[in-house]
């Protein structure tokens, strides 16, 4: 068996060192739609380009399941009612699941990394143990975006998460993390993750938020303070205690320039800290494919310059969802659509009926963003697509790694 | 104080308030709705077109209380869980709050109850009167929870008697 295994391996290594060495383009299979990411971005990516004709796409997921955080989002979304509004993340991953399965046009692909997008426009990925290649016409990033880390003493601490993971255990898993948490963050996820963990039977002692206004919506923040959870802004988490685990968590009060106010600290007995300190774009592939990023705070950290059409500065990928900046699902569902009806109109050369739907789309979008809310990813896309600034605090692979 | 302490302030809320005379007719909708996001769930929900179509999907929305019968399908349908129906003609001396619930499990007719106010504060006893939770409201239950009528501008939860007991 053993024996057989490794022969099997080693006659793949063999395929693979062969299609390297000769870089035989026509041996790999041609798509013309790549789609990465099986987030609320990708799903919706995919199923707009196939209801606009695409006859090849292919959707990697590197994820075992298709939906992404939505899996894991079990309130009533907020945006407009023809646009999911008061439908739970729950149902919509499952409403955008069940429109991708139903298109012959996409193949989906979970548990397939993408490992690189290459010059010749080909991507490899991983499956099945196997490295493999297809050449899209178009590709379209839409790989999320990935938690911050606060620094304070302990907290490599067990008994330490970050809001996903926590999400991740009680909402996916059925197990809860813990019975007395301490929430660092009074973002929007701050503010969900609290409510569900109360809705979980948890126990929140507070939630701290450093600044001196809570982050996330209004009605999220009344809805668990009418359930008795204080929400302390201008406080932080000074340190964890604890032995093999975290069994206390010291918080105290900031001034306003951000300094510890002594004699503030208090200690609060927890058994669990979660961290919902933001979140930054997932931008790594888009960086090793050598498209151009630009520092936007207002986005997250360091975004993919793109144009109004979302394609980045390297031809033929394009950037969907919180990989272009973090917003929310409602918003990556719309860019989603977005880019595949600009590659679908790369692809196919446009038409009416394509302008239509591309003003429809980005009217909702753009209606979305209006608000005082929206007013940060108006003045972040501004920077992002090189409106302001052009060209400063720009980097590349290719600058930084010359070719 | 709402965006330090996530707490409405009194004034706002008593703005939302119709006239003393709409109140004696009957149950009628509150929106505690202060920031303007964008979402329009609540104008599609009324049956009675008692909201304004948002021309703007970030206006905050707007309620005309002489349509509003306080039928309540705006409560289970709000995402944000911030509208609330009061009724000041339930009984002589108690009035009651209809609020949306989306923890289980649900509370029993007749259950005593603790009413809390915006801050989860206690401010007295109440009586849980009838538990609606149809199909269409997507798993959000809304609860009748009778009060003293004063406390109807306060109340907007309660905790169940278990849970008073460990604090």
């Amino acid at each position: 068996m053993d024996k057989v295994d490794k022969m099997d391996r080693a006659d793949k290594m063999g395929n693979l060192d062969k299609v390297h060495k000769m870089g035989n383009l026509d041996e790999i299979e041609r798509i013309e739609l790549a789609v990465v990411g099986g987030g609320p971005a990708g799903l919706a990516a995919a199923v707009k380009a196939a209801e606009l004709g695409l006859e090849s796409i292919v959707l990697f997921e590197r994820d075992n399941f298709l939906g992404g955080q939505l899996v894991k989002q079990t309130h009533q979304f907020f945006g407009s009612k023809d646009q999911y509004a008061g439908t739970r993340g729950i149902d919509i991953a499952e409403e955008l699941t069940d429109k991708v399965r139903k298109e012959a046009a996409i193949e989906v692909k979970t548990g397939a990394v993408v490992q690189g997008y290459y010059e010749d426009a080909v991507i490899g990925y991983l499956e099945d143990e196997r490295f493999q290649k297809v050449k899209p016409e178009k590709t379209i990033i839409a790989t999320g975006a990935a938690e911050k880390m606060l620094s304070f003493p302990n907290n490599d601490l067990p008994g330490i998460y970050g809001a996903g993971a926590v999400q991740t255990l009680m909402n996916q898993y059925g197990i809860l993390p813990g019975e007395e948490i301490l929430m660092i963050g009074a973002g929007n996820i701050g503010l969900i993750v609290t409510y569900q963990l109360l809705q979980a039977g948890v126990k929140v002692k507070a939630v701290v938020e450093a600044t001196d206004k809570i982050g996330g919506y209004a009605v999220h923040a009344t809805k668990i303070r009418r359930a008795g959870i204080p929400i302390l802004t201008k406080h932080t988490i000074k340190e964890a205690r604890g032995d093999s685990k975290v069994e206390e968590a010291v918080i105290c009060q900031l001034d306003e320039n951000w300094n510890i106010i002594p004699g503030t600290e208090e200690i609060l007995e927890i058994d669990t800290i979660c961290l919902a300190v933001g979140l930054t774009p997932k931008i790594d592939l888009a960086l090793q494919a050598g498209c151009q990023m630009a520092y936007v705070p207002e986005l997250g950290g360091d975004v993919p310059v793109r144009d109004e059409d979302l394609e980045m500065t390297e031809e033929n990928i394009y950037i969907a969802g919180d990989a272009g900046g973090i917003e929310e699902a409602t918003a990556a569902i719309l860019e989603g659509e977005l880019a595949a009806i600009n590659a679908v109109r790369a692809i196919s050369g446009g038409g009416s009926d394509l302008e239509a739907v591309y003003a429809e789309v980005s009217e909702k979008l753009a209606d979305l963003r209006r608000g005082p809310v929206g007013e940060e990813i108006r003045s972040g896309l501004k920077k992002a697509r090189g409106d302001e600034n052009a060209g400063r605090d720009r980097y590349s692979r290719q600058r930084r790694y010359s070719k | 104080m709402l965006e330090e302490t996530g707490i409405p302030d009194r004034d706002d809320i008593q703005n939302n308030l119709p006239d003393e005379e709409r109140l004696k007719e009957g149950p009628v909708a509150i929106f505690e709705c202060y920031q303007e996001i964008p979402c329009d769930p609540c104008y599609y929900s009324c049956p009675l077109g008692a909201i304004e179509e948002f021309e703007d999907i970030n206006n905050l929305p707007e309620l005309d209380f002489d349509k509003c019968t306080g039928c309540a399908q705006c409560v289970a349908n709000c995402p944000g869980l911030a509208i609330f129906v009061i009724d000041y003609t339930y009984s002589e001396d108690e009035g009651v709050i209809r609020l949306p619930y989306e923890y289980t499990p649900l509370p029993e007719v007749d259950e005593q109850v603790i009413a809390l106010d915006h801050s989860g504060e206690e401010v007295g006893p109440g009586r849980i009167v009838k538990v609606v939770n149809n199909e269409n409201q997507d798993k959000t239950a809304v609860i009748w929870l009778a009060v003293e009528k004063e406390k109807l501008v306060t109340v907007r939860h309660f905790k169940r008697m278990e849970e008073s007991s460990d604090g």
